[in-house]
C-alpha cells in the first residue's frame, strides 16, 4: 500500500540525511571489534576457541542492527513530541498500516546499518568461511531488524517522552546484547547464564548469522528460524495493538 | 444539513466531565469561530470532531460522516492545522506535502499540479525544496495550511492558527483562508484567543466554557446580547464571571467587590 511505502521512504530519507549520525554510528562497533577482537583475541585463541574476531563479528553486526532497530522504533516518541505523529493519526490510514510502515522502514534502516558494520568488520580483518550463504546471513539480519524495530515501537507506544529512553537502553537493550551469546560461546556457561541466553531472542539471531558465516549453528538452523519467526510475529502483534491505543 | 453537527456531546475522563452535553451546528461555507477560555473543552471537542478522541455520548457528523463509525470518510472530509507544528523537519516542504498527498490517496496525476498551486497560494513556491527545519514559524504555519488543503477537504480546522505570527503573516494567512472560503465554499472552523480575529473573520461563533456552550451567534448578536461594543468584552462578559465563581474564596470575592464598588451588573 502507498501509505506503507511513503512511511518507509520517509525513514530511509531521514536516515541518509543524518550524515553525522551515520558516521558516529561507526565508532562503537569498530571499537568493539578492535578492542575485543584483537584485545581478547590472543587469550581466546590460547584457550582453544579459535579466532575471536571471527567469533564476535556476527554478534557485533547484530549489535549494530539491534541498537539501530530499537532506536528507529523509539523514534515514534520524537514524532509524538514534535507533533508529526498527529498528522499520521488523523489521516484516513489504518493504525496497522502506519505501524507496518514504521516497522519496515525502521527495520530497513537497521539492516543497512548492519551492512555498514559488516563492512567495518571486514576492514578490521574479519573473513567469513562461506560467502555463498550470504543471503542466509542477510535473512537473519533482516529478522533481527524487524523483531527489534517492532519492539522499539511497542515500547514507544507506552512512553510519552524520551526520559524513559535511558532506562530502556541500559536495562533492556544492553542486556539483550551482552546476554545473547554474541561475545561468548555457550560451552561451559554457568547454568543461570545459559538460561538467560536461551530465553533471549537475539541469541537465535546471532546464532543464525554466525552459522551462516561459518557453518556452525549452536542452537540449530531450524530452531533459530522458528524462534525468530515466533518472536517477530508476537512483537508485531503486540506493537500493533499498543500503537492502536496511542493518543496524540 | 449543516456540514458540522454536534448534538448532546459529552466527554468524561473518569470523573472529570470535560464536555457536558453541547450542541451546535456549522453551515457549509461558514467561517466559524469556536471560542472559550483555556480548559473550557475546546480542544477536547475538536479532538472528537477530528477522530482523535471518542465521545462518551452524543452524536457528531462531519460532512454527513460519523467520526466514530465512519472514521475514514470523516477524515477525508477535513484538513487540520494543529496548534503546534506537525511537520517533519527533516523533509523538504514539498516532501511534506507529498507525504500528505499519499496518505490521503490523492492520485499521482493530480498530485503535482495541486501541490504546485497550493505552494503558490501560501507563497512558498521558491522555498519548496528546502528542509522545513530551516523555516520560520510563520512559514511552517503557511505550509501546514497548504498541507491541510491538499486533499480538497470540505472543512478546514485551525487550532489557534495565528499564535506567534507577525501581523504581515497573519494578514496573509487570513487572506488565503478567506479566498479559499469564497472560491471553494470551504468551511473554516477555528479557535483563537485573539478576539479581533474572530470579530473580523467569523461569520458564526460559539462560546464554550466549563464544558458547556454559553452562547452562539454572530459577532453582532453576541455584542447585542451582552450589551458590549467589542467581541472581546462580550466574551469576557460571557465567560469572565464564570471564572470568578470557580476560583472564588470568600475573602478574595469580598475584596474584589470592594474595589469594584459593590459588584457588577
Amino acid at each position: 500500500m502507498n501509505a506503507i511505502y511513503i512511511l518507509w521512504l520517509r525513514q530511509i530519507k531521514r536516515y541518509f540525511r543524518a550524515k553525522s549520525r551515520i558516521i558516529g554510528s561507526i565508532g562503537q562497533p569498530l571499537l568493539f571489534l578492535v578492542a575485543l577482537g584483537y584485545g581478547l583475541g590472543p587469550m581466546y585463541a590460547k584457550g582453544g576457541g579459535g579466532n575471536y574476531l571471527e567469533f564476535i563479528a556476527p554478534g557485533i553486526i547484530a549489535m549494530g542492527i539491534l541498537f539501530t532497530a530499537v532506536f528507529s522504533g523509539i523514534q515514534i516518541i520524537w514524532d509524538r513530541q514534535f507533533g508529526f505523529l498527529k498528522e499520521t493519526l488523523v489521516a484516513p490510514v489504518s493504525r496497522f498500516s502506519i505501524m507496518l510502515g514504521q516497522t519496515i522502514g525502521g527495520a530497513s534502516v537497521a539492516f543497512l546499518q548492519g551492512g555498514i558494520v559488516l563492512a567495518l568488520a571486514i576492514i578490521a580483518g574479519f573473513r567469513p568461511h562461506y560467502w555463498a550463504t550470504f543471503p542466509l546471513t542477510m535473512f537473519f539480519g533482516a529478522c533481527i531488524a524487524l523483531l527489534f524495530t517492532a519492539l522499539g515501537i511497542a515500547i514507544a507506544s507506552r512512553l510519552n517522552d524520551m526520559q524513559g529512553f535511558q532506562l530502556i537502553m541500559n536495562f533492556l537493550v544492553m542486556p539483550l546484547f551482552f546476554l545473547s551469546g554474541a561475545l561468548f560461546p555457550l560451552q561451559n556457561l554457568p547454568p543461570a547464564l545459559l538460561i538467560v541466553v536461551r530465553l533471549n531472542p537475539l541469541s537465535y539471531g546471532v546464532d543464525g548469522m554466525r552459522g551462516a558465516f561459518d557453518g556452525v549453528f549452536q542452537f540449530g538452523f531450524l530452531t533459530d528460524c522458528s524462534v525468530l519467526f515466533i518472536a517477530t510475529f508476537f512483537l508485531l502483534t503486540l506493537g500493533s495493538w499498543l500503537f492502536s491505543k496511542v493518543e496524540a | 444539513m449543516p456540514i458540522i453537527s454536534v448534538k448532546n456531546l459529552v466527554k468524561s475522563f473518569g470523573a472529570v466531565e470535560a464536555v457536558r452535553d453541547i450542541s451546535f451546528g456549522v453551515e457549509k461555507g461558514e467561517i466559524f469561530a469556536f471560542l472559550g477560555p483555556n480548559g473550557a473543552g475546546k480542544s477536547t471537542t475538536i479532538k472528537m470532531l477530528t477522530t482523535l478522541l471518542k465521545p462518551t455520548s452524543g452524536t457528531l457528523r462531519i460532512n454527513g460522516f460519523d467520526p466514530v463509525a465512519e472514521q475514514d470518510g470523516a477524515r477525508r472530509s477535513f484538513g487540520i492545522v494543529f496548534q503546534d507544528p506537525s511537520l517533519d523537519d527533516e523533509l523538504t516542504a514539498r516532501e511534506n506535502l507529498e507525504f500528505h498527498a499519499v496518505l490521503y490517496s490523492v492520485s499521482v496525476a493530480t498530485r503535482g499540479a495541486r501541490i504546485d498551486s497550493l505552494l503558490e497560494l501560501v507563497e512558498l513556491t521558491d522555498r519548496q525544496n528546502e528542509y522545513v527545519k530551516n523555516f520560520s514559524g510563520g512559514m511552517k504555519r503557511r505550509l501546514e495550511i497548504a498541507r491541510g488543503l491538499i486533499h480538497h477537504p470540505k472543512v478546514l480546522f485551525l487550532d489557534e492558527p495565528t499564535v506567534g505570527l507577525d501581523p504581515q503573516t497573519r494578514n496573509h494567512m487570513w487572506e488565503y483562508l478567506k479566498r479559499i472560503n469564497k472560491e471553494e465554499s470551504m468551511t473554516i472552523f477555528f479557535t483563537t484567543h485573539y478576539m479581533e480575529e474572530a470579530e473580523h473573520a467569523a461569520t458564526g461563533i460559539a462560546v464554550i466554557d466549563h464544558g458547556k456552550i454559553v452562547a452562539t451567534g454572530t459577532s453582532e448578536s453576541l455584542k447585542a446580547q451582552t450589551n458590549t461594543t467589542t467581541l472581546e468584552d462580550a466574551f469576557l462578559k460571557l465567560t469572565g464571571s464564570a471564572i470568578r465563581e470557580e476560583h472564588g474564596d470568600g475573602g478574595n470575592n469580598a475584596m474584589h467587590k470592594m474595589w469594584r464598588g459593590g459588584g457588577r451588573k
